[in-house]
């Protein structure tokens, strides 16, 4: 009854509301549509927020530790939440000698790899290579740590260590006790987490360079190693290393696997064999139980440092790769005019 | 004439080299996804028992499961799909809607900066608003950091895609009067479907194995939960602390999680690589 007593009687005060207006249909559209547009705009407003949002956060919680220890933080070399002095140094070194393992490992091979996809391997095989490296790239990061923890780090100290100190022993890089878990242990971990970084960027970046170039360069009679030597490499240069940089903020950020292997201790020693600590894995260990607001704070102001440090070297990396993407297709043009 | 042909030799050889040096960084790249995953596949089986699903975690004792976790892992990533997922491909609609405006401009690069900071920073975040704000560890807040990690996946892939669809749909349906809202979700959104379809399984498979921003938003809980507002566990934080400790089962534990995580985020790449498959130019 009321269902039909509402079929009956709402269309009746409708058409005189309507007939008031001067384009009967435009107005509820004009409205939907500015609703749906302020909606899009609220939706892409908030992923702008997330970040200013992220850089908030961590600056507030961090500021009884910038007040506290001021520049000193950066350079001071104890980390000892008990007793209240804090320093951000080691983790600075384990950050960076992790990643410069890293990427001593990863680029050369992150690099070959790219350039078997673009030019140098069988073209059957291309596909395939891509698909194992994106898998490499999709599997969690937990699952790495997992691995290098009970399986690599036995073996890097039962036998890669002590290889490597009987005949690279002469540096004091390769000497001291050896532990398994440690800064080698994470730079290697990091080196195979970053390689997809690397070579999918590095791929893409080496597909750009004009075909014209490429065929240039045989029809004068180059072997295909002549042409990558000559004439993609110079021309990827930029784009290469943003790749590399690429890698490198991403070794910087990685957190998990690095937690789980690398010994967490905040020490500054000489070996690679020693445990270290980086920035991300101490969060990763310590934030949740941080008890006083001063050592709350100095993670939080670990987490800025490395929140700038990823921060320079992704703009960096996509700037370059933007520039490496615009100079091809110039170069395109300026080659081929169509 | 004999040093033409030696230099002719030098530069065959240096190619070759070239290419074998290549294919050797490809063996050196196949190495250890074949260590890792034969190790996941085989320590992991071994470990795979009906118990690991169906039982609590044990304490002390050995033994037990992490069926709680198995859930919880479930739970956050459909809550942050549910969050992340029409958020992000509204916005990523709206950018390419608006795609030269300095507003559009200035959040693309907000994205990319967003998909490129390190995940615990996420954590750090939702960890002194949600956290802070509820006074307790919650499923939500976890759900919460991973929707904050899947936005500029899935915002950068409709974006993309959107912008690919043919200037002359949007013109013929603008020509039959279709309003602007109508345009973007039944013609844009549309034609653009199975891609994005695919971006969002990967930006679902990316944030499947995040762990840590859930160390201190969802936390872990040795115990069912039976609301997102209370800590929840989940197998990635689980594989974490499993690792650290010294007992064997519960290496085997971490293995088995593993094991299913791993083939969780791989089917969901199938699931991916499948959907962005335009149905139209594969028949």
């Amino acid at each position: 009854m009321a269902m039909g007593v509402s079929r009956t009687t709402s269309p009746a005060p409708a058409p005189p509301a309507r007939a008031d207006d001067r384009d009967p249909a435009r107005l509820p559209i004009a409205t939907a549509d500015r609703a749906f547009e302020a909606l899009g705009a609220a939706c892409a407003i908030l992923l702008g927020l997330v970040l200013v949002g992220v850089t908030a956060a961590v600056l507030l919680l961090a500021r009884p530790s910038i007040a506290r220890f001021g520049a000193a933080f950066v350079v001071g070399r104890t980390w000892d939440p008990v007793s209240g002095e804090l320093g951000a140094l080691p983790f600075l070194y384990g950050t960076a000698v992790t990643s410069a393992v890293a990427l001593v490992l990863a680029v050369p091979v992150g690099l070959g790899v790219a350039l078997f996809q673009s030019d140098l391997g069988p073209p059957a095989l291309r596909r395939p290579i891509g698909v194992v490296v994106d898998l490499l790239a999709a599997i969690p990061s937990v699952v790495y740590g997992l691995w290098g923890a009970l399986v690599l780090a036995p073996v890097l100290r039962e036998i890669v260590e002590p290889a490597l100190e009987t005949y690279l022993g002469s540096l004091a890089l390769f000497r001291g006790p050896k532990l398994g878990l440690g800064l080698l242990c994470a730079g290697l971990v990091l080196a195979i987490m970053i390689l997809p970084t690397i070579a999918t960027i590095a791929r893409e970046v080496l597909r750009a360079v004009p075909t014209e170039l490429r065929e240039g360069g045989l029809a004068l009679g180059a072997t295909r190693w002549e042409v990558v030597r000559r004439i993609v490499l110079p021309h990827a240069r930029s784009g290469i290393t943003g790749a590399v940089l690429l890698g490198f903020g991403r070794a910087v950020g990685e957190t998990m696997a690095v937690a789980m292997v690398v010994g967490s201790r905040a020490e500054i020693g000489s070996s690679l064999f020693a445990p270290g600590y980086t920035l991300s894995s101490v969060l990763a260990n310590e934030f949740s139980h941080a008890t006083s607001e001063l050592h709350v704070a100095a993670l939080a102001e670990l987490g800025l440092i490395l929140f700038v440090v990823s921060l320079a070297f992704n703009v960096g990396a996509r700037l370059l790769v933007a520039r490496a993407a615009r100079r091809a297709t110039s170069t395109t043009a300026m080659v081929a005019p169509r | 004439m004999t040093t033409r042909t030696d230099r002719y030799v030098t530069r065959r050889i240096s190619d070759k080299v070239a290419s074998v040096l290549s294919a050797a960084a490809v063996v050196a790249a196949l190495l250890p996804l074949v260590a890792l995953l034969s190790y996941v596949a085989i320590r992991g089986f071994r470990a795979l028992t009906p118990a690991l699903f169906t039982e609590l975690p044990a304490p002390a004792t050995g033994g037990g499961g992490i069926a709680n976790a198995v859930v919880g892992t479930v739970e956050l990533v459909a809550l942050a799909s549910l969050m992340g997922i029409p958020v992000g491909v509204l916005a990523g609609l709206f950018l390419a809607e608006y795609r030269d405006s300095v507003l559009a401009r200035a959040v693309r690069f907000c994205a990319d900066v967003l998909a490129g900071i390190p995940s615990i920073l996420v954590g750090v975040v939702v960890y002194a608003t949600v956290v802070v704000g509820m006074k307790r560890f919650s499923g939500l807040a976890g759900a919460v950091s991973l929707a904050i990690l899947m936005l500029p996946l899935v915002t950068r892939t409709t974006d993309e895609l959107a912008r690919t669809v043919p200037e002359s749909l949007r013109e013929a349906a603008i020509a039959l009067g279709a309003p602007r809202w109508r345009i973007a979700l039944q013609v844009i959104l549309r034609t653009a479907a199975p891609g994005i379809r695919g971006g969002v399984m990967l930006a679902v498979a990316r944030v499947c194995g995040e762990t840590a921003p859930l160390l201190f938003t969802a936390f872990d809980n040795d115990f069912w939960t039976t609301s997102p507002l209370e800590p929840t566990s989940t197998m990635q934080v689980r594989i974490f602390f499993y690792t650290l400790s010294p007992r064997d089962d519960r290496h085997g534990q971490a293995w088995a999680a593993a094991l299913v995580l791993v083939a969780l985020v791989m089917i969901l790449h199938a699931v991916s690589r499948r959907l962005s498959r335009d149905p139209r130019s594969s028949s």
